[in-house]
C-alpha cells in the first residue's frame, strides 16, 4: 500500500479513537458542572457523591482527549504536509486560537477540579467546573470551524501555487455548514452522555436497586435524552438539507442515488455498486426520498451520476455509516419514549427488564458518533478541502514503511488504551457511586482536612 | 521590526514555556525510574496530577503557532522528523495515561510506575533527536522536504537528546527539592548531582559541535566583535552549573529550580545565535516561511489579548497546589 492510503488509514484510525474522548468530556463537563451546582445550591450529598464519581470518569477521559488529540495536531505536518502547506494560513491560526482560548483554559482548571476539593470553597469549585464545561463547548466550536471550512469553504483566494490565502476572517468562520455541524455535534456529545449516564446507573440500580444516587442519575438522564433524542433528529435533518445545498454528492452517497430526478425514493437497504452506478438488492419507499430531503414530495435530487467517476466518494461506507448512525438515532428515541411511558406510569425504577435495555444501548451513542462523523469525512472524498484540494494531493513526503510502522503502532496502543480504560471504568462503576468516596481524594482530604 | 520577527517571538516563547514546564514534568519521570521505593515514586507522580496536561499544552500550542505563522516550516520540519515525532507523541501518550490510571490503579502500580518513566525517557529523547535534525539542517527541494526519513537519526541528535534528559532530570529534582518533603526531598538532590554532571557535559558537547559543524555559525560566535557580546552566554550557562551544584543541598528551596532555568535559557539563547535567521535550518528563512499578514494580524491578537490571561491562571493553578497534599489546610466543609 502506499503512502497515501496509509495515512489516510492513519488519520482515520486517530481521529476515530480521538473522537470518543471529548464526545465523552463535552457532555460530561456540563454533567459535573450541573452537579457541583445543585450540591452547591441544595448541600443534598447525592449530588456530591454523583459530581465526585462522575468528574473522576471525566478525568481519565480528559486525559485520553488529550493525548490523543495532541498526536492529531502533529499529524497535520507529518503526514499532510500538501494540506498543512496550502491551508495553513487559514485553518494554522484557528487551530491556535482553539489552544489559546479552549485547551489551556480546560487544562488551567481541570486539575481544580478533579483534586480541588478541601483546597478551594464549594463556590470556587462550582466556577472551576462551569469553566472547564464552556472549555469543552469552545473547543468544539473552533475545532469544528475548521472542520466545517474544509466541508464548505469561504473567505479565500488561491493562487497558482495552491495556497489558500484569507480574505474575510468572518466568512471563513462562518461557513454555511458550520452552525448545523457545531448543534448536530453538541447534540450527539449530550445525547451519547445521557444514554450512558442511564446506563451506569441503571447497572447501578440492577445490584442495588434502593440507591439514591443511581435512582437520581437515571430519572436525570432520562429526562435529558427525551429532550435530545428527538431535537438530534431535527437537528440532524436540518444539517443534512444544508448538506444537500452546499455538499450534494456527499447527500447522494448517503442515498445511495444515482440518477438526479424528482419525487425519488427513500433507499432502506441495497448495496451500491459503484462500476455499475446502480444499486444491487434495493429495498426501496417511493417518493420518501424527497419528502425526507426536500420536504417536498417532488423535491429535487442531485444524483451521483451529475459528476464525474474521480469526483465521487466511496459509495458504501457513506451509504452503510448514514444507515448506522440514523438506525441509532431512532432506537435512542425509542428507549427515551419507552422511558417516558415507564415514569408516567410510575415504573421506571421498577422494571428491571427497561434497565437492562438502557445498559444494552448505552455505548451506541459512540458508535453513531464515529459513524457521523464516517460520513461526514468519507462523504468528502476524494477532496480534503470540498472541490478545491484532493487527498491526493495534501499527502507528505513520507516513506510507506514509515507510516505502516506508525499505523500498527496506533492499532496496538489504542486498542491496548481502550482495554484498560474500559477495565478501569468497569470497576469504578462496580464500586458504585456513594462508595466512591474512599478515594485517594477522599483518603488525602480526611487523613489530614 | 517586520512581522515574520514579531512572531519567531511568540513562538520561541512557546518552546521555552513548554520545554521548562513540560521540562521538570518529563524530568520527575526520569528520576522516578531511580526512585527506590514505591512511596517517593507515588509523591513524585502526584505531585504533577493536577498540572501535567497544562504543561503539555504548550505544544499543542507550539504546534498550531507554528503552522498559523510559518506553514511551510511546520509542513517541511514534521514530515522530515517523521521518526522522532510519532516516537514523541507515542512516550507522551504513554506517560500521560499512566499518570492518569496510576491514581486510580489498585493493581499493576508497579508497571504504571514504569511506563511512567519510560514513557519520559522517551519523550526526552526523541525530543533531542528533533533538535540535533534542527542543527544538522533539513534539505528542501521546491517548498517539500527533499531528504530522507533517516536523515533525522544522528549522532548528533542521540548527545542532545542525552542532554535534555539530563536537563529535564535536574529541573524535576528542582522542582521536587521545591515542592516536596522528607526522603523524596533528598532523593531529588542526590539525583540532581548526577543530572547536573550529564546536563553539562552535552550542553559543552553540543554547543561545540554547533558552533564548529557550519564555519558561518563558527564565525558568528567567535569572530570579531561578536564573541564580545555573545561570550557572555555560555560563561553564564556555566557559572550557573557551577552555582547549582553547591545549591542542590542548600538552605534556599527555589534556588535549584531557577538556576537550572538559567541553564536552559542559556542554552535556548545559544541555539537561537546559531539558527538564526531560519525557520527551517540552512534552507528557508522565517521571511520566506512566513504565512500572510493578514494571518499573522488575526493571531497576533489573540496572542496579544490571551496569552497573559492564560498565564495568569496557570500560575493561579500552581498556587492552588502549592503545597502537596500532606498539609493541606484545615476549616475546609465537606
Amino acid at each position: 500500500m502506499d503512502a497515501l492510503i496509509l495515512s489516510r488509514l492513519q488519520f482515520a484510525a486517530t481521529i476515530g479513537f480521538h473522537i470518543l474522548w471529548p464526545t465523552f468530556s463535552i457532555g460530561t463537563a456540563a454533567f459535573v458542572a450541573f452537579l457541583s451546582f445543585r450540591w452547591w445550591r441544595t448541600g443534598n450529598p447525592v449530588f456530591r457523591d454523583l459530581m465526585r464519581f462522575w468528574s473522576r470518569l471525566f478525568g481519565l477521559s480528559f486525559a485520553m482527549g488529550v493525548v490523543t488529540g495532541l498526536v492529531l495536531s502533529y499529524e497535520m505536518g507529518t503526514n499532510w504536509a500538501g494540506f498543512s502547506q496550502s491551508t495553513g494560513r487559514v485553518l494554522g491560526p484557528l487551530f491556535a486560537y482553539e489552544v489559546l482560548v479552549a485547551f489551556f483554559l480546560e487544562a488551567g482548571f481541570i486539575g481544580i477540579v478533579l483534586f480541588g476539593e478541601g483546597r478551594i470553597s464549594r463556590g470556587a469549585h462550582l466556577i472551576a467546573c462551569c469553566i472547564v464545561a464552556f472549555g469543552t463547548l469552545l473547543s468544539a466550536a473552533l475545532v469544528l470551524a475548521a472542520n466545517s471550512w474544509m466541508q464548505t469553504p469561504g473567505g479565500v483566494v488561491r493562487d497558482a501555487d495552491g495556497i489558500f490565502h484569507v480574505t474575510d476572517w468572518l466568512a471563513v468562520i462562518l461557513t454555511p455548514s458550520y452552525p448545523y455541524r457545531v448543534m448536530h455535534m453538541l447534540g450527539a456529545s449530550f445525547l451519547t452522555v445521557s444514554f450512558l449516564v442511564a446506563g451506569v446507573s441503571a447497572i447501578q440500580l440492577l445490584r442495588e436497586p434502593g440507591q439514591a444516587a443511581a435512582r437520581k442519575a437515571f430519572s436525570l438522564a432520562l429526562w435529558a435524552a427525551l429532550i435530545l433524542a428527538p431535537l438530534q433528529i431535527v437537528l440532524g435533518d436540518m444539517h443534512g438539507l444544508n448538506t444537500r445545498q452546499y455538499q450534494p454528492t456527499k447527500l447522494a452517497a448517503m442515498e445511495g442515488l444515482w440518477e438526479s430526478g424528482r419525487g425519488v425514493p427513500a433507499t432502506l437497504f441495497a448495496w451500491p455498486d459503484m462500476d455499475a452506478e446502480r444499486n444491487r438488492f434495493a429495498v426501496e419507499i417511493p417518493r420518501l426520498g424527497s419528502l425526507y430531503l426536500t420536504h417536498s414530495w417532488n423535491g429535487e435530487v442531485r444524483g451521483l451520476r451529475a459528476v464525474p467517476r474521480e469526483d465521487r466518494p466511496y459509495v458504501p461506507i457513506v451509504f452503510f455509516a448514514f444507515r448506522i448512525m440514523a438506525g441509532i438515532g431512532i432506537l435512542l428515541l425509542t428507549v427515551a419514549i419507552t422511558g417516558a411511558i415507564l415514569r408516567l406510569r410510575g415504573r421506571l425504577f421498577a422494571s428491571r427488564r427497561f434497565q437492562w435495555l438502557t445498559i444494552a444501548v448505552s455505548p451506541l451513542g459512540f458508535v453513531a458518533v464515529i459513524a457521523g462523523w464516517t460520513v461526514t469525512e468519507a462523504g468528502r472524498q476524494p477532496w480534503v478541502v470540498y472541490g478545491l484540494l484532493r487527498t491526493a494531493d495534501a499527502v507528505s513526503p513520507v516513506p510507506s514503511a514509515a507510516v505502516a510502522t506508525s499505523l500498527l503502532l496506533f492499532l496496538l496502543l489504542y486498542a491496548a488504551l481502550l482495554v484498560v480504560f474500559i477495565g478501569f471504568a468497569t470497576r469504578l462503576i462496580l464500586r458504585g457511586v456513594a462508595t466512591s468516596r474512599t478515594t485517594d481524594l477522599d483518603r488525602r482530604s480526611e487523613a489530614h482536612g | 521590526m517586520d512581522e515574520p520577527v514579531m512572531f519567531a517571538a511568540p513562538l520561541g516563547l512557546c518552546g521555552i514555556v513548554y520545554v521548562l514546564a513540560d521540562g521538570f514534568d518529563l524530568g520527575v519521570g526520569i528520576l522516578s525510574l531511580a526512585a527506590p521505593r514505591e512511596v517517593e515514586r507515588l509523591a513524585m507522580i502526584e505531585g504533577l496530577e493536577p498540572i501535567w496536561d497544562g504543561n503539555e499544552t504548550w505544544l499543542v500550542m507550539g504546534a498550531a503557532l507554528l503552522w498559523a505563522a510559518f506553514p511551510a516550516a511546520f509542513a517541511v520540519l514534521l514530515s522530515a522528523f517523521y521518526l522522532p515525532v510519532m516516537a514523541m507523541l507515542f512516550a507522551l501518550i504513554l506517560r500521560g495515561v499512566a499518570i492518569a490510571f496510576r491514581g486510580n490503579a489498585e493493581r499493576f502500580r508497579r508497571a504504571w510506575d514504569v511506563v511512567f518513566g519510560a514513557g519520559s525517557v522517551l519523550a526526552a529523547l526523541a525530543q533531542g533527536m528533533i533538535l540535533g535534525g534542527l542543527i544538522n539542517g533539513v534539505s528542501v527541494h521546491d517548498g517539500r522536504f527533499a531528504g530522507s526519513a533517516t536523515d533525522v537519526l544522528s549522532v548528533l541528535g542521540l548527545l542532545c537528546g542525552v542532554g535534555l534528559m539530563g536537563g529535564y532530570a535536574l529541573l524535576g529534582a528542582g522542582w521536587l527539592i521545591w515542592r516536596s518533603e522528607g526522603t523524596t526531598r533528598t532523593f531529588a538532590r542526590e539525583g540532581g548531582h548526577a543530572a547536573l554532571i550529564v546536563t553539562t557535559a552535552m550542553l559543552v558537547v553540543v554547543s561545540l559541535w554547533t558552533a564548529l559543524v557550519d564555519p558561518r555559525i563558527a564565525e558568528r560566535w567567535f569572530g570579531w566583535p561578536t564573541i564580545l557580546w555573545l561570550a557572555p552566554v555560555p560563561m553564564l550557562a556555566m557559572l550557573a552549573s557551577a552555582a547549582t551544584w553547591f545549591s542542590l543541598w542548600g538552605e534556599s528551596r527555589v534556588r535549584p529550580l531557577l538556576l537550572g532555568v538559567v541553564i536552559f535559557l542559556c542554552g535556548f539563547a545559544g541555539l537561537a545565535v546559531s539558527l538564526w535567521p531560519y525557520a527551517i535550518p540552512h534552507s528557508v528563512t522565517i521571511w520566506q516561511a512566513a504565512s500572510d499578514p493578514q494571518s499573522l494580524r488575526f493571531i497576533g491578537f489573540g496572542l496579544i489579548i490571551v496569552l497573559p490571561v492564560v498565564l495568569a491562571y496557570q500560575a493561579n493553578a500552581y498556587w492552588v497546589f502549592r503545597r502537596s497534599a500532606q498539609t493541606t489546610p484545615e476549616g475546609y466543609e465537606s
